[in-house]
C-alpha cells in the first residue's frame, strides 16, 4: 500500500528508589529531539513493570537511569525480566553514577552502553541512532 | 502465523503487530484484514479534553472500575509528535502505573506522526487489534485538544469530553466542535472552586446546541486522583458511559454504519495521500514545480492539477 515508516521506539525508565527524575527527563527529551519515539514511565519502576511496558510498547531499546547505587542489581534484574517475557532482543543501555569497574562488568553482562555523568545529550541521541536498529 | 498468536492473546505478538501497523508495514495491513472478523465485541470509549484536564488520570480511574467488574481493559494513548524533530515523548503511562503489572490491562502509547484531529493514523487499527484479542473495554485517550479535534468521535462508541473548573466564563476551550461530539461531559477536579459553575455553563451550552438534546448528554462531576487521595464520582462516569451505551442500543446499526463510513473515507484519503506522495517522489519532489510557481510561469493550482493527473 504505502511506504513503511520505521521509527525507533525507546523506553526510558527509572527503576528503584531514586527520588527525582530530572536526568531521565532530560535524556527522554534528547532522544525525542533526535527523532525517536520515547515512552516515559516515571519514578519507582520495578524490573517487571519495565519489562511489561517494554513488551506492550514494542520498543527497540530500554534506557535506565540509576543514581541510587543499586545498578549492579537493577540492570541484571531488568535484563532477566525482559528475557522472561520473551523480549531478550531489546537493547538495554543506561546512565548514572557508576564506577568504572562496574561499567566493565555490566557491559560484559548484556548492557550495551553506560553513559557517565557529563555525557552530552547529543552523544546519547547519536548513540541510539547508530546502535539501536529497528527490529523487523 | 502471527495472527493466531494474537488471537490466543500473546502480548508480544500483538504488540509487534501494533508496531508494524503504526509503521505502516504492508503485510501488517493484510494481517489486520484477517483479524477483522474477530472484532466488534469490545466496547470502544473515547476520552478527550483540554491539556491538563486530567484525561490520563481519569483513564487510570476508569481502568480500576472496569477491573473491579472483572472486565479486561485495553488502552490506547496518543501524544503529539514534534513537527520539528519527528520524535515524541509518550508519557501517559506515568499516570497508569497502578495497573502496570495487571495482565488484564494492555496499555499502548502512540505518537500522532503528523496526523491532525487528536489521534494517530494507526489508532483505529491498534484498537481493532485489542478488540480482536478480546478486551472488553477499549479506552482511547486523545492528545490534549483545542477546539475542533473531533476524530475520536468517529472511532469511539461513546465519546467522553473532560474539562475542569475555571477555564473561563464560556468554557473557552470546549467550544462548538468539541462540545458537539460529547456523549458524556465530565467536570474533573470538582473539588476546585467553580465546579458547579462549570456544570451550569455546560448545561447552558448544551441548551444552545442543535441536533441532540440536552437530556441525552449527562454531565458528571468527578475527582480522579491516581488512588493517592480519595476519589469521587468515577463510578458515576462509568455509569454515564453505560447509560449512553444503553440509549444507543436501539440505534446501534445506524451508528455502526456512520462509523464505517467515516473509517472508509479516512482510509481513502490516507491512501490517496500516500499515492500522491509516492508520485511526487518518483517525479523528483516538488522543487521543479515550486520553482515554476516562484518564477511566475505557473500558478499553484495548475501545478497541483498536473500532479493529480499523473496519479
Amino acid at each position: 500500500m504505502s511506504d513503511t515508516q520505521r521509527k525507533r521506539r525507546i523506553l526510558v525508565a527509572k527503576p528503584g528508589l531514586d527520588g527525582h527524575d530530572r536526568g531521565a527527563k532530560v535524556v527522554a527529551r534528547a532522544l525525542a529531539d533526535a527523532g525517536h519515539e520515547v515512552v516515559y514511565t516515571g519514578l519507582h519502576q520495578t524490573p517487571t513493570m519495565i519489562a511489561t511496558a517494554a513488551v506492550q510498547e514494542a520498543v527497540d531499546a530500554v534506557g535506565l537511569s540509576i543514581m541510587s547505587g543499586a545498578h549492579m542489581t537493577l540492570f541484571p534484574a531488568v535484563i532477566e525480566a525482559l528475557k522472561k517475557q520473551g523480549a531478550e532482543d531489546v537493547v538495554v543501555f543506561g546512565g548514572g553514577i557508576i564506577p568504572d569497574e562496574d561499567v566493565v562488568e555490566l557491559l560484559a553482562n548484556g548492557v550495551a552502553k553506560i553513559f557517565k555523568p557529563g555525557a552530552s545529550t547529543q552523544e546519547i541521541g547519536q548513540w541510539v541512532t547508530d546502535n539501536v536498529s529497528v527490529q523487523d | 502465523m502471527r495472527i493466531d498468536k494474537v488471537l490466543e492473546g500473546d502480548i508480544r505478538s500483538a504488540a509487534r503487530l501494533m508496531r508494524d501497523l503504526d509503521d505502516r508495514v504492508p503485510s501488517a495491513i493484510e494481517e489486520l484484514k484477517a483479524l477483522y472478523p474477530h472484532t466488534g465485541n469490545g466496547y470502544i470509549i473515547g476520552i478527550t479534553g483540554n491539556p491538563g484536564a486530567g484525561k490520563s488520570t481519569l483513564v487510570d480511574s476508569l481502568i480500576s472500575v472496569y477491573r473491579n467488574a472483572s472486565l479486561r481493559v485495553g488502552v490506547v494513548c496518543v501524544d503529539p509528535t514534534s513537527p520539528f524533530s519527528g520524535g515524541a515523548i509518550l508519557g501517559d503511562r506515568i499516570r497508569m502505573q497502578r495497573h502496570a503489572s495487571d495482565s488484564g490491562v494492555f496499555i499502548r502509547s502512540l505518537a500522532t506522526r503528523g496526523q491532525l484531529g487528536g489521534l494517530s493514523r494507526s489508532t483505529f487499527d491498534v484498537a481493532s487489534v485489542l478488540d480482536a484479542m478480546g478486551f472488553d473495554r477499549i479506552i482511547i485517550e486523545t492528545v490534549g485538544v483545542g477546539q475542533d479535534e473531533i476524530e475520536v468521535m468517529k472511532t469511539a462508541y461513546t465519546s467522553v469530553v473532560v474539562t475542569v473548573p475555571g477555564l473561563g466564563d464560556d468554557i473557552q476551550a470546549i467550544k462548538a466542535g468539541i462540545l458537539e461530539i460529547a456523549d458524556v461531559l465530565v467536570v474533573n477536579k470538582a473539588d476546585r472552586e467553580g465546579a458547579d459553575r462549570a456544570v451550569r455553563d455546560l448545561f447552558h451550552m448544551l441548551d444552545l446546541r442543535g441536533g441532540v438534546g440536552r437530556q441525552e448528554v449527562e454531565i458528571v462531576k468527578c475527582i480522579a486522583t491516581l488512588g493517592t487521595r480519595e476519589e469521587s464520582g468515577i463510578a458515576d462516569v462509568a455509569k454515564a458511559i453505560d447509560s449512553h451505551r444503553g440509549r444507543m442500543g436501539q440505534q446501534e446499526d445506524a451508528r455502526r454504519k456512520e462509523r464505517a463510513k467515516a473509517h472508509i473515507a479516512e482510509l481513502v484519503r490516507g491512501m490517496l495521500a500516500d499515492r500522491a506522495d509516492a508520485t511526487l517522489r518518483a517525479q523528483g519532489g516538488l522543487d521543479g514545480l515550486a520553482d515554476g510557481v516562484v518564477r511566475g510561469e505557473q500558478d499553484p493550482y495548475t501545478a497541483a492539477e498536473s500532479v493529480l493527473k499523473s496519479l
